[in-house]
């Protein structure tokens, strides 16, 4: 069978087998501990209820909520932009560090940078960009790319940050304690927070009530790199956008119980005012997501609070690691926003899925995420993206199916498949037999057995 | 009262003991049991791997079929899951036999609810809570979920004299086969696999035990290649007494 790029890649990530192993029962634990969290909370699938809830009012009321927001975040002093796409983003925001001068930008994590590529485009501009999340700052020394949204750098382990550290930061050879180089990592930011132009954040949630954006972080870089400059920067995506802080009290109940197995984060922050002389700046980012709207099987992808419980929880992702995955967010939820992105270039992540459906019920906003592959898959034909060989497997069912006297006379010839030479069932195109024995056929089969021993009966 | 059995194919071809076990199983509690010939396939298969038009014509015959008995019985949960979840939609016109249609582990805890079961099966069973039948059909409570702990398979082989059941460590997760992911994506298929045996070993268990034949298919399938010292059993073969 033709490979799917998914498939190719996974089966590379399997053979490295011990690594495979650790990253399977590091994730697993993850999801345990968000098990331990949530099974204590006895309205935990309430709030889940509420959440969604709260999410799809939203995304069916932008309009108004941006406007709300807007109206609330300028009577704060602050200053509100729009981009439709990627590259209007990226353009505001080297405009506004132009305008001040600015030639270093301390920036917290965040997935819609990444979506939008805006590093690169800021460094061919002559842009510092410092990453300040410790994992996105191990990413960025390494120029990699991170292979989880919640734990970006969980796929490297603590001797090969050590030797990276040695590198490039100068810390001691052979020391791969993880709290020493944690103290060496933040000693090294602490001067890039101090003498930075600019200081730059995604957001968790934006408050249309307010006109104030709330950002989750344990390490408390997003606080530092915010407090330390007067000019800051916060985009986000539209779907971001929440009416009160009493939602966000919903919000903030499951994210990091789900995401971590953390009752909170450590820092939740709401920004919502620009320093004294200073400037706080927010641009609220479409880039696809207004015709996500307008796709109601797909709709709720937006409700999506980025909390990375659907990978940790993907049996398929835990064994095949987030860069099999041909767009830049893996698991359920990145094969389904890669699809809705871009579904020919992305449909290769299409297959990494057994509809197990487990993505969906550990959701905390109850993204439909398997029920949409599912969808998903209905659609590569037409795209033109479908495995010819699995349309030729189901033709062939189909063909057989529909036609019961077919079907069983093949149930009678059936068994002599089982005495069939080994190497003519074993082969390069049976994918089955490469680790598995084949299912034996019974020598008689149900409908043999009915027949014989109810021979009055239809 | 009558019972339409619903036999799926691979049931039909590869064990059709577990068509047995189900036919008499429901004789045993004095229903009148018939079986429409000219049964097939549900469909799954060819919907799972993104082609579910080439489903609907078996929808429509799966309905002309059984839409007359009032309680439709068959023992796959997935199979089951399938119909219930899709044939409305397939067939653009509501479905009878989605409201009649039961698994077998359905029928007989909520609706038979038998108190014992007569043979003893004096072994360890570790039970296999497959997907579909945990996330669809509502067998056991899913691990993802704060729901109150149940399990119908479990607390049905409890009725068993002499039994002892296990369930792994993680208690629902995909066994892997996932219809035409496991040729698609052969390797993970049969990693998960592999780590699934692992897992019901670990109980000290003698058999994986389940109420969906298709997962057991794959995990037999690897217990067979890499010589594993466990073997697979539908769980009414267990109920019925039926020889290993
Ligand atoms: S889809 Fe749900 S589980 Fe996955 S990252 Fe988003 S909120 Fe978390």
């Amino acid at each position: 069978m033709s490979r799917t790029s998914h498939s190719r890649a996974a089966k590379a990530f399997q053979e490295d087998r011990n690594n495979a192993v650790w990253h399977d029962e590091t994730l697993w634990m993850v999801r345990q501990k968000r098990d331990k969290l949530s099974h204590n909370i006895p309205e935990w699938e309430d709030l889940r209820h509420t959440a969604r809830d709260i999410k799809l009012y939203s995304t069916s009321h932008l309009p108004e909520l941006i406007e709300e927001f807007e109206k609330n975040a300028k009577a704060n002093g602050c200053y509100v932009h729009f981009a439709k796409d990627a590259k209007e983003y990226r353009e505001i925001i080297e405009n506004i560090l132009k305008e001040h001068g600015a030639k270093k930008l301390v920036k917290s994590k965040s997935m819609l940078s990444e979506e939008c590529e805006l590093n690169e485009h800021l460094i061919n501009h002559g842009i510092d960009v410092i990453e300040t999340d410790l994992g996105e700052r191990i990413l960025q020394l390494m120029d990699a790319k991170p292979s989880h949204i919640v734990l970006p750098a969980i796929h490297i382990k603590r001797e090969r940050v050590g030797k990276l550290f040695e590198e490039k930061l100068g810390t001691e050879e052979n020391n791969y304690d993880p709290t020493y180089l944690t103290h060496q990592a933040r000693k090294a930011l602490r001067q890039d927070f101090l003498n930075a132009d600019a200081g730059m954040t995604g957001a968790n949630f934006a408050i249309a009530e307010t006109g104030e954006v709330v950002v989750c972080t344990n390490e408390g870089n997003a606080d530092m790199g915010m407090s330390c400059q007067n000019i800051n920067i916060t985009a986000f995506g539209i779907d971001k956008l929440v009416p009160s802080r009493e939602s966000v009290g919903v919000f903030t109940r499951l994210l990091a119980r789900s995401a971590t197995g953390q009752p909170i984060t450590t820092y939740t922050s709401h920004f919502g005012r620009p320093h004294e002389g200073g400037e706080q700046h927010f641009i609220l980012v479409d880039n696809g997501r207004s015709e996500i709207l307008g796709m109601e099987q797909h709709r709720k992808t937006l409700n999506c609070i980025r909390c990375g419980a659907c990978m940790n929880t993907c049996p398929v992702y835990r064994r095949s690691g987030g860069y099999s995955y041909s767009y830049f967010i893996p698991g359920p939820i990145g094969i389904n926003l890669g699809m809705l992105k871009d579904p020919r270039k992305f449909s290769g992540n299409v297959s990494g899925c057994t509809l197990c459906f487990s993505c969906s019920y550990v959701c905390p906003v109850m993204v439909d995420l398997g029920e949409q592959i599912y969808v998903w898959r209905q659609k590569l034909h037409d795209l033109g993206v479908a495995n010819q060989e699995k349309k030729t497997m189901s033709d062939g069912m189909k063909f057989i199916m529909e036609k019961p006297k077919l079907f069983n006379s093949a149930l009678k010839m059936a068994p002599m498949a089982n005495h069939a030479p080994r190497f003519l069932l074993y082969n390069g195109l049976n994918k089955w037999g490469q680790d598995r024995e084949l299912p034996r056929f019974a020598n008689e089969s149900f409908n043999s057995w009915w027949k014989r021993t109810h021979k009055n009966n239809k | 009262m009558k019972i339409g059995l619903f036999i799926p194919c691979y049931i039909n071809a590869v064990y059709p003991n577990v068509g047995i076990a189900c036919y008499e199983l429901l004789k045993s509690f004095g229903y009148d049991v018939e079986y429409p010939l000219d049964q097939t396939c549900c469909g799954q298969p060819m919907a799972n791997g993104g082609y579910e038009q080439d489903s609907r014509k078996l929808a429509e015959r799966f309905e002309d079929l059984f839409s007359d008995y009032e309680y439709v019985v068959g023992p796959s949960a997935s199979c089951v899951a399938f119909v219930r979840e899709n044939y409305s939609r397939l067939l653009n016109h509501e479905c009878k036999t989605e409201k009649s249609l039961y698994d077998i582990t359905e029928f007989l805890y909520d609706i038979v609810k038998p108190e014992s079961f007569p043979t003893p099966f004096p072994h360890k069973v570790s039970v296999h809570n497959s997907c579909h039948g945990v996330r669809e059909l509502g067998l056991s409570a899913a691990s993802e979920l704060t729901v109150p702990y149940f399990n119908k398979i479990r607390s049905l082989l409890e009725r068993v004299p002499e039994i002892t059941v296990f369930e792994p460590t993680r208690i629902d997760e995909c066994c892997g086969f996932g219809g035409l992911y496991s040729v698609e994506e052969p390797e993970i298929s049969a990693c998960m696999g592999r780590d699934k045996i692992g897992d019901h070993m670990h109980t000290g268990a003698e058999f994986i035990t389940g109420a969906d034949s298709s997962c057991l298919m794959h995990m037999q399938g690897v217990i067979d290649r890499e010589k594993l010292p466990i073997q697979t059993i539908h769980f009414l073969e267990i109920l019925t007494g039926q020889k290993i």
